[in-house]
């Protein structure tokens, strides 16, 4: 069986989780004889290619502003485009134009043909918009080349649904998208409508909806309204470096450490966090909290740690990147995701391997998975408090957590996810 | 006869490196040393040396007649003795003069003034102590940081036996009144106030290279008329200002140098206009009324009150944790501590931490080494973060021996 894949991001250049497990997802995939061909928007040569074959969407050519039938391509039209964009030239075209102007005095350039390639940044960026609708042009063009060359078509998150439909409609092939966040789990009440829209464009022109957890299932079908036949639950799973022990850690406090790791916006419930640090602290000494990681509520966060009068005991480390993460894990005694909203949430399963007990929401779809953790409502403070001060102060708790949990999360492999995104491909064929 | 009465502040603080979460417990080099090396070396260039040259000549040709005023930070000492030792040479020139005064004020350049009565005391006694040592005279005439004055300060500061100190001519608190004149201390009247004259004060230090002002350029001519003219009456004119001015906020190629070579002769020809140091300003004339400043001002920013540094939760919560390690740090009574208990104090760690950009944002960016309040206010946390576990760590280690 061979998919076209389309991903916004691959590693090792991730912003976020999607990344890591469309590695993990695919790792798993070759594993279970399915080809993967995964186009992400901006290739920077040094993915791991060994399961997968990494298009570049900077490097096709694309024919923009082909006349192409279709109510996609009518919604299409509502997306601005800003007009500010630069051609972008191939080496040859360039070597061309320079050698014409040395011998004429004239460039060659040609307006008329409309063939350009469009370079992708792949960020989170401005024009994400505008990219997000070039990525769909793009991806017509590459099912157009690979013709016959791929069974299933598969797009991961909102960025790509575009892409994925744009492949359908030139392919006829199969569509199946992967909802691994929804607008809700990122902006709470307060959607971005048109993030919305595309969401629930491809989960409708999609023929399967998988779904990383119950909980996202329920909202796509509560929220978007999609037929809950066609929607499938496939839980996370989690792929760990081989040599995830590497990292030699000299503790340099004696304090115990309870981490916060991860983007500190409205979903991830940083809020909570300190109110239960507050609240830990009061009663005992000898315990240090650390917010690793940016985004757009950390001012305010830091303000009200200062307010709270914790600062001393609350500490910052910023966005933290490759071994600083396993390094901050390996530092921890409890790891805390008091998540708002989360569609899955991979950094639990991380700190698990880590030999970290962890303390996870019940808004979490990871909470479907595992056994082995504390799970508390987000908004109760009260409990994540007190579940904190137990997992210090009781060696035999935190214990039991740590080597049960570290069994529990050994035993989600990709290759079993993988077995199920494949029986998903099957069942629309 | 009007008195001008020059006076500059020098003031390095010493600049924290970037200290990280991961730092703590492991590494207890909190300064960046290369940063304050290479800062101190380039202000001495560009500033410290040029501009005492200048000052020599002018008092030497002057015989007497120019006179001026310093006030040196302890860290600032420490630095030159550190990474500029020909600067705090040329220092020395200039006291065995005669025509130049130096003030008392915090070692550390700090904020102790609004905290801690005991701390500000022993901070002032060893900044006179420090002076007395390298330019051989004691302080008479006090300047608080960044001239933070309250009634309650001046009343401290009189008990601690100075008879003159230093004010903002803040209109908030003079109302009416000229700045151009001596003022007392409203609880102490013994202690007499010099206020600076903002507007001239800025005209140097602030506007002199600025081509949009519709003054530029200023030349001596010009200035010695303003200090002239009906308008700025009174006795005395204070032309305070950060002595980083020449040659660093103002750069050479402003003719900053040039306007200061010629202003003294521009200005003793009037046959109108005097120079005195501080305290001769102050004993000279009589004090035309009390001043009346309840609250804490400062010459900071348009509000000229002292919410640059403290204020906001970051700075309020930064200041009270530093204090509160006063008691374990005296009792500590270790040289190591005591060093990074001073630097750790000095006004510009909160300054960076300040959220108000509005009219004053430019000059806050020009001094901070952070992109963010927030990041300076992490990384000082973490810094002091630290340095409690180690002063704990030492005090337990201690009463352990002693039992």
């Amino acid at each position: 069986m061979r998919v076209l894949m389309f991903g916004w991001e691959f590693p090792p250049h991730i912003a976020g989780g999607l990344g890591t497990a469309c590695y993990g997802l695919t790792k798993g995939l070759a594993n279970q004889g399915v080809e993967v061909i995964f186009v992400v928007p901006h290739a920077y040569g040094d993915e791991d290619q060994r399961y997968v074959r990494v298009m570049n969407a900077s490097d096709v050519e694309a024919t923009f502003g082909e006349e192409i039938h279709g109510q996609m391509w009518e919604k299409l039209t509502f997306i601005h485009i800003d007009s500010n964009m630069v051609p972008y030239i191939s080496p040859e075209e360039f070597a061309s134009e320079s050698v014409s102007y040395q011998k004429t005095g004239e460039f060659l350039y040609r307006r008329d043909t409309w063939k350009e390639r469009y370079d992708f940044s792949g960020k989170y960026g401005a024009n994400l918009m505008e990219e997000v609708a070039r990525y769909a042009i793009v991806a017509a063009q590459v099912a157009r080349d690979l013709e016959g060359r791929f069974d299933v078509i598969h797009a991961h998150d909102w960025l790509t649904y575009y892409a994925g439909i744009a492949a359908k409609q030139v392919s006829g092939k199969p569509l199946v998208v992967h909802m691994h966040a929804t607008e809700f789990d990122r902006s709470g009440e307060s959607v971005n409508q048109s993030v919305y829209n595309i969401e629930r464009a491809g989960m409708e022109a999609a023929d399967r909806v998988i779904a990383v957890s119950n909980l996202t299932r329920s909202i796509v079908i509560d929220k978007y309204g999609i037929t809950p036949q066609k929607v499938v639950t496939v839980h996370n799973a989690v792929q760990f470096a081989p040599s995830g022990e590497g990292v030699e850690v000299e503790r340099g406090v004696k304090d115990k450490i309870v981490t916060f790791l991860g983007r500190i916006t409205y979903q991830k419930g940083p809020d909570y966090f300190v109110e239960a640090a507050a609240k830990v602290l009061k009663r005992t000494p000898g315990v240090r909290f650390v917010m690793a990681g940016s985004g757009d509520m950390m001012n305010h966060v830091i303000r009200r740690v200062a307010s709270l009068g914790i600062a001393d005991r609350f500490h910052f480390t910023g966005f933290l990147k490759g071994d600083d993460v396993q390094r901050m894990f390996a530092m921890s005694d409890v790891y805390v995701m008091p998540s708002v909203s989360e569609p899955f949430g991979i950094s639990p399963l991380e700190a698990m391997r880590s030999n970290v007990p962890v303390i996870i929401s019940k808004q979490s779809g990871v909470a479907e998975v595992l056994d082995y953790a504390v799970k508390v409502d987000y908004w109760d403070v009260d409990a994540l408090a007190d579940a904190i001060y137990a997992l210090i102060n009781y060696p035999a708790l935190s214990q039991m957590f740590a080597s049960k949990g570290l069994e529990e999360v050994t035993a989600l492999r990709w290759d079993d996810a993988a077995a199920e995104v494949k029986d998903v491909y099957q069942s629309c064929l | 006869m009007k008195t001008i009465c020059f006076y500059f502040q020098v003031h390095q603080p010493l600049r924290l490196k970037r200290y990280r979460f991961f730092n703590m417990g492991k590494d207890h080099n909190y300064l960046d040393d290369v940063t304050n090396r290479s800062i101190m070396q380039k202000v001495a260039t560009l500033c410290y040396l040029p501009m005492n040259e200048l000052l020599l000549r002018l008092i030497d040709e002057n015989r007497g007649a120019f006179r001026v005023t310093f006030s040196i930070t302890g860290l600032a000492i420490h630095q030159f003795r550190e990474y500029a030792p020909q600067v705090l040479e040329s220092f020395r020139k200039l006291a065995a003069t005669g025509c130049v005064e130096f003030l008392g004020e915090t070692y550390s350049h700090s904020l102790a003034s609004l905290v801690d009565e005991e701390e500000f005391r022993d901070q002032v006694i060893s900044h006179c102590d420090l002076i007395e040592k390298e330019f051989g005279v004691r302080p008479k005439a006090f300047r608080n940081t960044e001239l933070i004055y309250s009634d309650h300060i001046g009343e401290m500061v009189a008990q601690m036996g100075f008879r003159t100190m230093l004010a903002e001519g803040a209109k908030h608190v003079l109302g009416w009144k000229s700045p151009n004149f001596v003022y007392a201390n409203a609880l102490d009247q013994k202690l007499r106030l010099l206020l600076r004259n903002y507007k001239l004060s800025d005209d140097i230090a602030f506007r002199f290279s600025a081509q949009g002002w519709d003054q530029w350029p200023l030349t001596v001519d010009k200035y010695v008329s303003w200090l002239l003219s009906d308008d700025m009456s009174g006795e005395v004119i204070d032309l305070f200002m950060d002595y980083e001015t020449f040659g660093e906020h103002q750069s050479a190629s402003s003719g900053i140098f040039d306007f200061m070579r010629f202003l003294p002769q521009g200005i003793l020809k009037t046959k109108q206009l005097e120079f005195a140091t501080v305290s001769e300003a102050a004993a000279k004339y009589q004090p035309v009324a009390v001043l009346h400043s309840p609250h804490a001002m400062s010459w900071a920013d348009e509000e000229r009150d002292v919410t640059a540094w403290i204020g906001n939760e970051l700075q309020d919560e930064a200041f009270h944790k530093l204090y509160a390690l006063r008691q374990r740090i005296k009792q500590l009574n270790d040289p190591d501590f005591d060093y990074v208990w001073e630097f750790m104090q000095s006004s510009d760690h909160f300054y960076y931490m300040a959220t108000k950009w509005f009219s004053d944002g430019d000059v806050h960016n020009y001094f901070n080494p952070y992109d963010s309040a927030y990041e300076a206010f992490i990384n000082y946390m973490n810094v002091l973060s630290d340095f409690e576990i180690e002063v704990d760590k030492r005090i337990s280690q201690s009463t352990a021996q002693s039992a």
